[in-house]
Parts: C-alpha cells; sequence; structure tokens
C-alpha cells in the first residue's frame, strides 16, 4: 500500500494513545471479561525459572502528582544468566493506581561495543491515554550500588540526581525482597524516559 | 549480536505534550528522551508463535458470541507489517481492540450511552505470516463522543499494538477508515503535526478483498522501524 521513497525506506507508522480502554485488548480479565484462553504476558513466572525472587512495583503519577490508575505496563528483561528473555504485562489498578510484577532478579547484560556490562535492570514500557507515545524506562536495583556507579546508560544522564528517578528502593515482605519504583510521567522529579 | 535499529523518525510522532489533546498536558513527558542507541535489552524482544493463538482470536465477529451475532457493518481489515527498509516482520504480535457498531466498548469504565452489544468482546489479536501479513474479521467500530473539547468526537477507530522482533519497535496506534467525516476534526489524530504522517493511519477501502455478498474489506499496512545494515565489520564484538 505504502510506496518507498527513492532510497527504499518507508517512514514509520505514527504513534497514536493507547486510550482509557487500552485493558480491552492487552489485558482485557481488567476491562471486566474472560475471551483469551492466555492473556499475553499474564502467565505467573515458570516454577522451575533460575534465579533470586523478587517483587518490583511501583505506582504511576501525572504532572500534579496524581495517580495515573490506567496506564497499560509492560516489563522485558533478561532472565538470571543475562540472557533475554521474560516478559510481562499489566495495568496499574482502578483502585490503588499501583503496578507490581512477580520475577527474577536479571543477571547482567552486555554493553554496546565490548564495554563493561550494565547493571542488571528491567526495561519498562508504558501506554496510557494521554500518552501519545509509548514510553520506555528502565529499573534498577537499589542494592546494588556499586554496579549502578559504573553502569553506562545512568552515567549517560547529565543530571546524577535524575538517576535516581531509574532506581528501585529495596524492602522485604514475606521474605521476599520488594524493589519500589514510582514512575512520575511529567512535573517534579520526572522519570528518565528513553529514546531506545 | 543483533543488528541495529534505525533511530525512530520523531516527526512521524506526536510530540509528547499536545494541547488539543488535554490529557497529554497532564501527562506528556517534558524532559528530552535519553538516547541510547541501542542495547542488547532493546534489541531483543518477547516473540509469539502461532501456536499461542486461539482458532478465533482474529475472528471479533466470532469470539466473543453469545447466542447471536454482533449488530453491525461486517468488515475484513488486513494488511502487512513492514520494517523501515520496506521488507515484511514475520511472526509480529498484532493486538488490536475497538468499540461495537453503536461506539461503546466493552470496559468498566467505558459510561457512553449507548447499548453493549452481548455478542461482541471488541478485541482480538494474530500473528503475521512469512509475508509480514495480518488479517481479521469485525464489525465497523461507530464513532463516540469523548471529554476533551466540548463536542468533540472520535471517528471510527481500530486500535492496534504490534511487537516486531525488538522491544525498541514496540508500537500502539490507532487505524482509521477512509472517507470518514470526523477525520478532520479528530484531536487525537491531530496531535500528528505532519499531514502526510496522518494519513498513513487511514485505511483504504479493498473491494478485491471483500467476501462478495457478505463482508467488506479494508487494508492498511503498518511500518515499524527497519534494522540498520552494517557497512563495515570493524564493529566490536558484544554490543
Ligand atoms: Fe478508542
Amino acid at each position: 500500500m505504502f510506496t518507498p521513497d527513492s532510497l527504499g525506506r518507508l517512514p514509520e507508522t505514527p504513534s497514536q494513545t493507547a486510550g482509557p480502554y487500552v485493558h480491552i485488548g492487552l489485558i482485557p480479565r481488567q476491562a471486566g471479561f474472560e475471551i483469551f484462553a492466555d492473556d499475553v504476558g499474564a502467565a505467573p513466572l515458570p516454577p522451575g525459572e533460575p534465579g533470586e525472587r523478587i517483587r518490583v512495583e511501583g505506582r504511576v503519577l501525572d504532572a500534579t502528582g496524581a495517580l495515573v490508575r490506567d496506564a497499560l505496563v509492560e516489563m522485558w528483561q533478561a532472565k538470571a544468566d543475562g540472557s533475554h528473555g521474560l516478559f510481562f504485562r499489566t495495568g496499574t489498578s482502578f483502585e490503588t493506581g499501583l503496578w507490581s510484577f512477580d520475577t527474577v532478579r536479571p543477571g547482567a547484560v552486555p554493553a554496546r561495543g565490548g564495554a563493561a556490562p550494565m547493571a542488571p535492570h528491567l526495561c519498562l514500557w508504558l501506554a496510557a491515554r494521554g500518552l501519545n507515545r509509548g514510553m520506555h524506562t528502565r529499573l534498577y536495583f537499589g542494592d546494588r550500588e556499586e554496579a549502578n556507579a559504573a553502569d553506562p546508560v545512568l552515567r549517560f544522564i547529565e543530571q546524577p540526581n535524575r538517576r535516581a528517578t531509574l532506581v528501585a528502593a529495596r524492602t522485604e515482605r514475606d521474605g521476599v525482597p520488594v524493589f519500589t519504583m514510582d514512575i512520575r510521567l511529567a512535573g517534579d522529579g520526572e522519570t528518565v524516559f528513553l529514546d531506545v | 549480536m543483533r543488528d541495529e535499529i534505525i533511530p525512530s523518525d520523531h516527526g512521524q510522532h506526536p510530540p509528547p505534550v499536545t494541547p488539543i489533546y488535554k490529557t497529554s498536558v497532564f501527562r506528556g513527558p517534558r524532559m528530552p528522551l535519553l538516547s541510547l542507541n541501542g542495547s542488547l535489552s532493546e534489541l531483543t524482544g518477547p516473540r509469539f508463535g502461532h501456536g499461542a493463538m486461539g482458532a478465533l482470536d482474529n475472528d471479533l465477529y466470532r469470539n466473543f458470541q453469545h447466542g447471536g451475532e454482533p449488530i453491525g457493518e461486517r468488515i475484513i481489515v488486513h494488511g502487512r507489517v513492514l520494517d523501515g527498509n520496506a521488507k515484511p516482520v514475520a511472526g509480529a504480535l498484532v493486538e488490536f481492540w475497538q468499540a461495537n457498531a453503536s461506539g461503546r466498548y466493552r470496559h468498566v469504565n467505558d459510561r457512553f450511552e449507548a447499548p453493549v452489544d452481548p455478542n461482541f468482546g471488541g478485541c482480538g489479536r494474530t500473528v503475521t505470516d512469512d509475508e509480514g501479513r495480518y488479517h481479521f474479521r469485525t464489525v465497523k467500530p461507530g464513532a463516540y463522543p469523548y471529554r476533551n473539547g466540548i463536542g468533540d468526537w472520535r471517528p471510527s477507530h481500530i486500535h492496534f499494538s504490534v511487537f516486531g522482533t525488538a522491544f525498541a519497535q514496540r508500537l500502539i496506534t490507532q487505524m482509521y477508515f477512509e472517507g470518514d467525516p470526523l477525520i478532520p476534526h479528530d484531536s487525537i489524530l491531530n496531535t500528528i503535526p505532519d499531514a502526510a504522517a496522518r494519513t498513513r493511519l487511514v485505511a483504504k477501502l479493498d473491494l478485491a478483498a471483500q467476501v462478495p455478498q457478505h463482508t467488506l474489506a479494508y487494508r492498511w499496512d503498518i511500518v515499524l522501524r527497519g534494522h540498520r545494515s552494517t557497512l563495515f565489520e570493524n564493529r566490536l564484538e558484544g554490543n
């Protein structure tokens, strides 16, 4: 349907907001009905998956500090051995605004150009009403200070105080490490989003 | 080693803050994006096999029937998923969701005063074949009003979500229908500054693909960012 330009290239399809009803298509159980045998990204971690069991969770906040309760949150991560990967999908809760994933702590992933590996991290992607494009960001682990200090991506962030927006604080619940990171879409403490 | 992805052409997309779409002012990030230029974490991505799809997952006309057929104009939507080098993307997961023929979504938060169709769920999914082709059957969604400007209506549209081979190619967008008089008035479509880019979200009537005496067809192609070709072999391993 589209004609390539003189270099044989096609322009990207433009992004549009996921809208308020993104749940219908991508997490239909949260929209209020069952339709697929298995919702994409909804399966729990396989019981035999190697690695340290962790929980990651947080809120999504708008420019005024209000909870964003209708966001889609996807996570792509390396397995414990650093190979890719595991994929999960959820939504912020309509009631509490919380998102969470139960997973394993990822291993270190090689960086560009043979440099030192990146510190263990999770890739997060957000889509929501009011977001004209899906936003890529990352979650790093607050109990890996040394690795984070050497991480090439965190070091790319010019303002040291903004690096903290990608680092989740560690607590513990029922013997499981819980890493908490709020995602601030805009305003004070705006999360660093990535052009990948 | 993974081939890198051509950087996104941001001019094709809406900027994060577009006052004609008011919610973007509350939610759109203000700071510049941090340019990563590709790492293994984003050049890889989840893959979804044909085997994971149910037999009716790409048939919205039949995948939520409860003793009857959905109301509305039956249509087929089909096309290809290509990359920026005009190469087909095989094995791409394409998911779609939409309002019913009267403009109402099957969603706990939709309060529009139009009937929910008991026989229509409004979502489906498929995986592209070796030529990057996808197709599904549905009913044409109705227009609906939404809270933005006073008197704002959305044109008929279908929401699309696409996974290519890399998480960097992740895309959510909306498809419109050729000839819809609401298109020029749509605050969401008009968040895209470039007029030619907007027209690339409009599906074309495809009479040749119809099922005669039964179902109309529309064609719409999707283009994800392409892979960068390697011109020199002096790249270091491990990137
Ligand atoms: Fe919609």
